[in-house]
């Protein structure tokens, strides 16, 4: 029964989408970090989604989506000049992660977003099996 | 004595269920790769599916060996059917082509539809209990 699919498609979105928010989670929280030496701050990462082609059922209809890997944001970290600081290098420069709060949010937004949709098709399959398993009563 | 047959009885409503309960899975997959780069949406064509499924338009091919291949659909059977690509009202800069909202709309859809199809086999059910008892 090709609905039994659906919650497995549903689960593999949920799962993916619940990684994207726990790396914006990671990312607000690191927004402020700060060090001496611009390779070892903080970057922001994000997750990759790639489609499950084959792997999810033997039916090629069914398409899951897994994480494929995490990048990190190219973006150069601020460098303020700071001497007071701890964390200042010699020369008195602090660098500072490269979380974008307002990207942040925004991703943070469009995963919950994704997450209730895939919970609501979720739901849907729940009650046709439900209403199948009525069938002829 | 007519004899009553289950396959006519439930007439195309079953095969109906079938393609809904695919198509269901199809929109679930599109839904859930909304945000993944490069996945094209797809969905099946309900009409051609059905026709297909019940051996009316379908052609096959004529097979004189039982390992001949088919082509798809053309056995009749469900699985057969070809998803087609949907044409993206706006391409996105990743290459995804799901709409959410027109996903979500042709799930709600097809769940009603299921839903219709099931009423409609139970009626069917109820039906021929009807003609067993005989009351």
């Amino acid at each position: 029964m090709s609905l039994f699919n659906v919650f497995a498609i549903s689960g593999s979105a949920m799962s993916a989408e619940s990684v994207r928010l726990n790396t914006v989670a990671s990312n607000l929280a690191n927004a402020n970090s700060q060090s001496g030496d611009p390779k070892q701050v903080y970057r922001a990462r994000e997750p990759v989604f790639a489609a499950m082609l084959n792997g999810m059922s033997s039916d090629p209809a069914a398409v899951g989506v897994r994480v494929a890997g995490m990048v990190e944001k190219q973006a150069a970290p601020t460098r303020t000049y700071d001497p007071g600081n701890p964390l200042a290098n010699k020369q008195g420069y602090v660098y500072q992660s490269n979380v974008n709060p307002i990207e942040e949010m925004a991703n943070m937004i469009s995963a919950s977003r994704a997450f209730r949709n895939s919970v609501s098709t979720f739901n849907t399959a729940k009650q046709l099996l439900l209403a199948t398993l009525k069938l002829g009563e | 004595m007519p004899i009553i047959n289950f396959d006519a009885a439930l007439g195309s409503h079953q095969r109906a269920l079938l393609i809904e309960a695919r198509r269901a899975q199809l929109l679930a997959s599109n839904v859930a790769n909304a945000d993944t780069p490069n996945y094209k949406a797809r969905d099946i064509d309900f009409r051609a599916a059905l026709q297909q499924a019940g051996g009316g338009a379908g052609l096959a091919l004529a097979a004189d060996n039982a390992r001949h291949i088919q082509p798809a659909g053309a056995a009749g059977g469900v699985g057969g059917i070809e998803a087609q690509y949907r044409v993206p009202n706006q391409s996105s800069l990743d290459g995804n082509t799901v709409d959410l909202q027109m996903e979500q709309s042709a799930f709600a859809d097809n769940a009603l539809r299921y839903e219709a199809t099931l009423k409609f086999l139970g009626g069917r059910f109820k039906g021929l209990l009807t003609a067993i008892r005989g009351s």
